[in-house]
């Protein structure tokens, strides 16, 4: 009884972050248009990027469009993951959080089943995404695009648990400028997603060591590896460990008795 | 039977206390109403009953379920209107409704009709597939009570219900709200602070500095307190923190 009524709440919020992710349409081009133009414009500058070296998982050398793919598909889940979050602390200005909140299960089966529904609803534009790169010739082999898909889904939902952490702790929306510019630009800029990670040890030890120590590094990575039908074992355990750490810690951010909110006191 | 029960809550943010020792209980099939200024301290308690977030000492039980211990049940019976406007306003008014079904756990089905016969009452049947974002306050006041109702609880929470509505949509979503009380036996607690909203017949807790100043039936306020009206009674508990 109690298993049904969670799934038809699952149904319901997918439902609900569908029907508001398709009404927002300037976010849906803007969520497709972003990777494009980092492929056709800056991939296309930046050819010369990778050198004369084969980085694994390729096997031989490869155009740098070929590269950044991955990360561009990361990059996609990071900033939805990121909208999503940016619409949770709207949900709660707006009061309509309460709702959520206030659902007879427990919270963090609540928060969990967002998380869920935001990354499913994701998914299909990274897809898009991905098939609209074989324009650029980045052709991995068709296996690989089913492969890729529990990659994905891990990276979405370590970067989706990431942004329910920030957006406990952001009290107003106002607050996101700072989100952009401290947390989601670093972490895109300081990692595996648009340089191979020893053209940033070129560039400078600790450059590298934080791009290596960064969790969406790995996510860029077990992406990549994946879409060449190849396991990355290290970091997909990074990705399920900081899964479970970011969750833990949004959904402790939320209780009812220790959370943020209690404390703040938030109207 | 109590449909809610508080006893001795407190809570503080930091260092500031808001509420202290809290104790009154709403019986079921009664229409209690929630008196108190702005920033007495009313939507913290409504969030404090809702379960957003634990008080710090005290318990609220919801037909003897503990909020803390037991939420899901206690919530589960409990029907919420809060001050501040909860619908999704991307989302047409069947769409809210049905989103807030799913969250109760109701079939589809259940929900089709349900929603038609809430909605219905409430007079907004119309405006089922319309958007909120192109719904009236008033209009948009329905929706959330018709929601509220969906999963038909057996106590109705309203935190300042006729907040923006002009006289005659306040009056009538008052008739309303009582209608449920004699005809379903939902308990009501309706917080507000609008004099005018009060009843002879109904139960009031007067809350000031974020403390009860006075609970009882409301015909009896004006005796006690040896004053002649409501306003009288109200300025009296409230002139002194």
């Amino acid at each position: 009884m109690i298993t049904r009524h969670a799934l038809r709440a699952l149904i319901g919020i997918l439902q609900r972050e569908l029907l508001r992710t398709l009404r927002q349409r300037g976010r849906l081009i803007s969520a497709i248009a972003r990777p494009l133009v980092w492929l056709a414009i800056f991939a296309a500058g930046f050819r010369s990027v990778l050198g004369l070296s084969i980085t694994p998982p390729y096997q031989t050398y490869v155009l740098y469009e070929v590269y950044v793919v991955p990360g561009l598909a990361a990059m996609m889940l990071l900033f939805h993951a990121m909208a999503s979050s940016l619409a949770m602390v709207y949900d709660r200005e707006m009061g309509s959080m309460r709702l959520l909140l206030t659902a007879p299960l427990p919270r963090w089966y609540l928060l969990g089943a967002r998380l869920l529904a935001s990354v499913v609803v994701g998914l299909p534009l990274v897809y898009l995404f991905l098939l609209i790169a074989r324009y650029w010739d980045v052709r991995p082999p068709m296996l690989g695009y089913l492969a890729v898909l529990p990659a994905l889904v891990l990276s979405g939902l370590m970067l989706g648990a990431f942004g329910l952490l920030v957006s406990s702790v952001s009290a107003q929306m106002e607050n996101f400028a700072g989100v952009m510019n401290f947390v989601i630009f670093p972490m895109f800029f300081a990692s595996t997603a648009l340089y191979p990670l020893w053209r940033l040890a070129e560039a400078g030890p600790v450059l590298a060591t934080v791009a290596a120590l960064n969790p969406f590094s790995h996510a860029v990575e077990l992406i990549r590896f994946a879409l060449y039908l190849r396991f990355e074992p290290v970091s997909c355990q990074v990705v399920l460990a900081c899964l479970v750490v970011f969750f833990l810690a949004a959904a402790a951010a939320y209780d009812p008795g220790r959370g943020l909110w209690s404390r703040r006191g938030e109207q | 039977m109590k449909a809610l029960s508080l006893d001795n809550l407190g809570h503080s943010f930091k260092d500031r206390r808001v509420l202290d020792a809290i104790s009154f209980s709403v019986e079921q099939g009664r229409m209690c109403i929630l008196l108190g200024r702005n920033g007495a301290g009313k939507t913290t308690l409504f969030s404090l009953i809702t379960g957003l977030y634990h008080a710090r000492s005290g318990s609220v039980q919801v037909f003897g379920h503990a909020m803390r211990t037991d939420p899901a049940t206690a919530l589960a019976q409990m029907g919420v209107v809060f001050q501040q406007q909860t619908l999704d306003l991307d989302l047409t008014a069947g769409e809210n409704l049905r989103y807030h079904a799913a969250l109760h756990g109701l079939a589809a089905d259940v929900t089709k009709v349900r929603t038609r016969e809430e909605l219905g009452r409430l007079e907004v049947l119309d405006r089922l597939g319309d958007p909120i974002r192109s719904l009236s306050g008033g209009q948009r006041r329905r929706v959330e009570i018709a929601r509220a109702l969906m999963h038909q609880p057996r106590l109705l929470l309203l935190d300042e219900p006729t907040t923006g509505l002009d006289v005659p949509g306040r009056r009538a979503l008052a008739q309303h709200v009582r209608g449920l009380c004699r005809e379903r036996g939902i308990a009501v607690l309706w917080a507000t602070h609008f004099l005018e909203e009060v009843t002879a017949e109904d139960d009031v807790v007067v809350l000031h500095g974020g403390r009860v100043r006075w609970a009882g039936r409301a015909d009896r306020i004006t005796a006690e307190l040896g004053v002649g009206s409501m306003a009288d009674a109200f300025a009296r508990l409230t002139e002194s923190a």
